[in-house]
């Protein structure tokens, strides 16, 4: 196979991967656009497989059999770990795989710096080219940061560990913008010597800075802010596999990476712009500092609270409803008992709708995935901006564990969360709230819907709460 | 006229991906956001092909030892990425004959 015929192959795959993405414009064509991924990456590895036989003459056996051994190891793993992930822990698979990418970038930095012409790149006086070695270096950075930032956020995200810097709650010292400052410019500093000099002792220091940065990037960043922090872990990935493309001169991997980095970046943009944050403010973080600090002192303001029954009567004697579902309903698990719920409230001829806002849960997409899963038919599942003019029209609306995304305080200037845009639940003309407690959201911020009079608290796990509502429904 | 050099080439698809990748992105309906992050992460794993080619095609230890990990950490998503993509996928179509709970795939234990 001549290299032509390889790079061509190569181009066919980078089609493939952009048709992936293409698909993903509407569900019916989103298993098509799979496919396609699934087809590109097919044609990538089997391109490449040829290309080492070309290459290795003699030894060829040896060589393909080593990557045999690497991907049934890594295949399997992640087969497990798709197969069995629950849709709740999506967030923290993803920081997982991103985790992946960027140590794999560095480890093919490593033996691309270690011997070069294994992989395709050509030396000049027995040296890796100047571009080369800068791309090495800008490769191994971003990959080095992907990895060790992804690890500290899918620790934040699993909230299982008790290791300080895994908590949800960020981690801010003084000076630390300053110190940050100065390990980049360090890290830089060493990138630069090697760089100059393709010697092994400024990689490492490089490369050991770059994840010490990554982890000291990620643990100022609260809880709240975690769908940016991992779509903003997304797009690096993208940059780290395109800077390797780079380094091998390699435009399928310049393509891919680019497609992956954009998208990364799109979607960060998206989150900030939905929470009505500027990038840098949740970069440089310290925002939200820990969730269910029940606000203490000031004022103790009456709330109307009712039980199951109380919410099943006001649900079932409606003409419409619009569920809102937030982090609580992702940690309770409660996407099958809403499903339940809302199939009985259809059945009898009430008009059931899901209201999504954007950050709602812990990643981009989070509920649509969770009540997809539940099979609610997503003509059933809105945007913000697709429903918010219905509320005024609706009789009852069921927010389930989520706070700030419909705290009216968003239109109150001076507050801290003013501008973000919000679902307007404030309107509807009967408000049910699910809360385990009244604890404020992330934002640390009261919400005056919970006081108002058309509203009625609910407490409690909102899996056991919904499911105590299907049985007074009956 | 001087030889262009091949990273200019390389700067040139990269400019051009980006305007691609733009645009398609912001086509993508928000209600398949997660499905793209993970779509994404199956992607950024081509660079498989690096990996392949270190762990074949180098002789040093230290080449065989990074080029066989790096082949494993990114084929765990390859494997998983689009897996998990397919399978969120499938819940996104349309149900007919619905029974409330009847395809739990992977519900807590």
């Amino acid at each position: 196979m001549s290299m032509n015929v390889v790079i061509l192959l190569y181009l066919i795959a980078s089609v493939c991967f952009i048709q992936a993405l293409k698909g993903l414009s509407h569900p019916t064509t989103s298993r098509l656009g799979n496919t396609f991924g699934m087809v590109g990456m097919a044609i990538a590895v089997a391109t490449t497989v040829a290309l080492i036989i070309k290459l290795a003459g003699e030894t060829v056996g040896n060589g393909l059999l080593y990557v045999v051994v690497g991907i049934a190891v890594g295949g399997t793993i992640g087969t497990i770990l798709a197969k069995r992930v629950q849709m709740t822990k999506m967030p923290e698979l993803v920081a997982f795989m991103h985790s992946m990418i960027g140590l794999a970038a560095v480890f093919i930095a490593v033996a691309a710096v270690a011997e070069p012409t294994a992989l395709g790149i050509q030396l000049i006086d027995r040296q890796i080219p100047f571009g080369n070695r800068l791309e090495l270096f800008i490769g191994t950075f971003v990959g080095a940061i992907t990895f060790s930032g992804s690890v500290i956020a899918f620790g934040k995200l699993s909230g299982r560990y008790k290791f300080r810097l895994f908590q949800g709650a960020p981690v801010v010292f003084r000076g630390q913008q300053l110190f940050n400052l100065i390990m980049a410019i360090a890290m830089i500093g060493c990138g630069l010597w090697f760089v100059a000099t393709q010697a092994w002792l400024p990689f490492i220091l490089m490369a050991a800075i770059a994840f010490v940065m990554g982890v000291l990037i990620i643990i100022p960043i609260g809880g709240a802010d975690m769908p940016v922090v991992v779509s903003m872990l997304n797009s690096y990935s993208g940059w780290a596999a395109a800077g390797i493309g780079f380094s091998l001169n390699n435009s399928m991997l310049i393509i891919s990476g680019s497609l992956v980095g954009s998208s990364g970046a799109i979607l960060s943009y998206i989150m900030c712009k939905a929470m009505n944050r500027s990038f840098f403010s949740v970069i440089l973080g310290g925002f939200g500092a820990e969730e269910g600090t029940t606000v203490d002192g000031g004022e103790q303001r009456p709330v109307k609270s009712g039980s199951a029954d109380d919410a099943a009567f006001l649900l079932s004697n409606s003409d419409s409803v619009i569920i809102v579902p937030g982090y609580g309903l992702a940690v309770a698990r409660a996407q099958h008992a809403v499903k339940e719920m809302a199939d009985k409230l259809i059945a009898s001829g009430i008009e059931v709708r899901y209201a999504v806002h954007p950050v709602a849960g812990r990643m981009p997409g989070h509920m649509n995935v969770l009540l997809a899963e539940a099979e609610v038919p997503y003509e059933q599942v809105f945007e913000m901006d697709g429903i918010n003019s219905e509320f005024g029209q609706t009789d009852v609306v069921f927010v389930l564990g989520a706070n700030d995304v419909v705290n009216p305080a968003a239109r109150t200037p001076g507050s801290p969360i003013h501008g973000m845009p919000i679902l307007e639940a404030f309107k509807a003309r009967n408000v049910i709230v699910n809360k385990r407690s009244m604890a404020t959201g992330y934002a640390g911020l009261d919400n005056e819907l919970f006081y108002m009079d058309k509203t009625m608290m609910v407490f409690g796990d909102a899996k056991k709460v919904v499911e105590n509502i299907v049985k007074a429904i009956d | 006229m001087e030889a262009i050099s091949p990273t200019i080439f390389n700067v040139i698809i990269f400019v051009l991906a980006i305007y691609v990748g733009y645009h398609v992105v912001w086509n993508v309906t928000p209600a398949l956001h997660t499905p793209l992050m993970s779509v994404t992460n199956a992607i950024s794993a081509i660079v498989i092909v690096g990996a392949m080619l270190a762990a074949a095609l180098t002789e040093t230890t230290i080449g065989k030892v990074m080029g066989v990990s790096a082949v494993a950490l990114a084929s765990v998503n390859v494997f998983g990425g689009f897996l998990v993509t397919r399978r969120m996928l499938e819940m996104f179509r349309k149900k007919e004959p619905r029974k409330p709970g009847s395809t739990k795939q992977g519900a807590p234990k």
